[in-house]
């Protein structure tokens, strides 16, 4: 059986459905996959209120921001097949998933890929214990499936991840004996910071994990001070009871599908590792195949909103259902949002970072 | 130390074995997959694949940005051979 397809959207997280929502509304039939059981990404594990201004839900809980999504994109008639696996892509636009056990293939004229990212591992001796995992697995863990995994936890990293789950740990009822940041600062922002610190929970600058230890599952761990060269200062050794070690030492780009469709990747360390070279219009090197959110390097979900609904213009447009005009015109406002979301101290470097990955996609095609 | 810590949990390959194949010459994640089975396991080096470029960056002097993304076969998600067997039975 060949399903054809207009439009396949591979992630049904913030970018995938905003970039969904685009093309429906200009008449597109779009297909969203996602291998989970709900759609929504990441944003249904955010039960915080978001930042930013208010087009982008600033004081929204990340949760309601999916759940409007989603019913307007049930609105426009996207289709949204849930608990199907997407297990790789290949020649002549060819979509292989699964369903029910049964695979399938499935051709569609446009493929957007916005399959996000994985949590980066951290590896020193006892990190496979049961007991150390991804501080986003504990987010899900918690938020999604209300399953506390541990009574006491050690988190490892500042960044807004390492400080917001720290914080949702803390709400589920668990304690956060400590959260250690290599740097010498904390790397969130100060406001997450600040309502741990208020609450008790220290944080450990210019301090790294040496050690997770215990029998079957961490028992303690061993965090320890480094110095400017990043080397462990000897004899700094604190010891903590801990049973849980949470790994929040950054994100990268999930690349699988685009590394099997011959997309052309580059390393960009500020935005999480390898991407594909894209272009503004969210286009990849192989001119079929569209990106948007984190898998295009690693910011935040409303920039993911935002590439969704530039990728999704641009889908329509080479589609032919809407004319340039009136495109570039849509695309001028999104882009003048996302000058917004990519300002300030964070935001100036993921600007500066994905200009480059935009001159060095000029450089590509221009070879 | 060092040949105590996991870096491929699905096939159990050690930071020294790692380390001992980049010393005999395996200077990409394909090179390093191909002589310990690093990244060949369930998980198709989703967890390894960052840690195994830093041991060759570190080991090599290269920078990071200058290794080579490795290759990259379906499934890339765990599943029945059962499925692929059944695939498009339709059409036969």
């Amino acid at each position: 059986m060949k399903h054809n397809k207009q439009v396949a959207i591979i992630g049904a997280g913030p970018a995938g459905l905003s970039a969904a929502l685009e093309i429906a509304k200009h008449g597109g039939k779009v297909a969203v996959f996602d291998e989970n059981d709900k759609p929504g990404g990441q944003l249904f594990k955010q039960i915080h209120k978001f930042f930013g201004s208010s087009f982008h839900g600033a004081g929204v809980r990340g949760f309601r921001l999916g759940e409007e999504l989603l019913s307007q994109c049930k609105e426009h008639g996207v289709e949204i097949f849930l608990n199907t696996v997407v297990f790789g892509l290949f020649p002549d636009n060819e979509v292989g998933i699964v369903q029910n056990d049964i695979a399938h293939t499935v051709t569609a004229d446009k493929i957007l890929i916005a399959v996000g990212a994985s949590e980066k591992p951290l590896s020193f001796p006892g990190w496979d214990l049961p007991g150390v995992m991804g501080a986003g697995a504990a987010q899900t863990m918690i938020n999604i499936n209300r399953v506390l995994p541990g009574k006491k936890y050690l988190m490892i990293g500042s960044g807004n991840v390492g400080l917001v789950v720290s914080y949702q740990i803390l709400q589920a009822g668990g304690e956060v004996v400590g959260i250690v940041e290599a740097m010498p600062n904390i790397n969130g922002y100060s406001v997450h910071a600040n309502k741990l610190m208020r609450k008790g929970v220290k944080i450990y600058t210019s301090h790294t994990i040496k050690e997770a230890r215990g029998k079957d599952q961490v028992e303690e761990a061993v965090i320890v001070e480094i110095g400017p060269d990043f080397k462990p200062i000897e004899g700094t050794e604190i010891t903590l009871d801990v049973d849980t070690v949470c790994l929040a030492v950054g994100l990268t780009p999930a690349l699988e599908l685009l590394r099997m469709s011959n997309c052309q990747l580059v390393h960009v360390s500020k935005l999480g590792g390898f991407l594909p070279l894209h272009n503004d219009n969210m286009q990849t090197t192989n001119s079929d195949i569209y990106v948007a959110g984190d898998v295009t390097g690693i910011e935040e979900a409303s920039t993911a909103m935002e590439e969704g609904r530039l990728a999704g213009i641009s889908i329509a447009t080479s589609l032919g259902l809407i004319n340039e005009i009136e495109a570039n015109k849509i695309k001028d406002e999104i882009n003048q949002r996302i000058i917004d979301l990519r300002s300030g101290p964070h935001g100036e470097i993921r600007m500066k970072s994905k200009q480059d990955v935009f001159r060095r996609y000029e450089e590509w095609v221009s070879l | 130390m060092s040949d105590e810590i996991l870096i491929c949990r699905c096939e159990e390959v050690t930071e020294q074995e790692i380390k001992d194949a980049i010393k005999n010459g395996a200077s990409t994640v394909d090179g390093v997959k191909r002589v310990t089975r690093a990244g060949k396991g369930l998980c198709q080096g989703r967890t390894c694949r960052c840690l195994v470029e830093n041991l060759i960056s570190r080991e090599t002097k290269t920078p990071v940005e200058e290794l080579e993304y490795p290759n990259n076969r379906p499934p890339v998600r765990v599943m029945k051979v059962k499925a692929l067997a059944e695939l498009d039975k339709e059409d036969q």
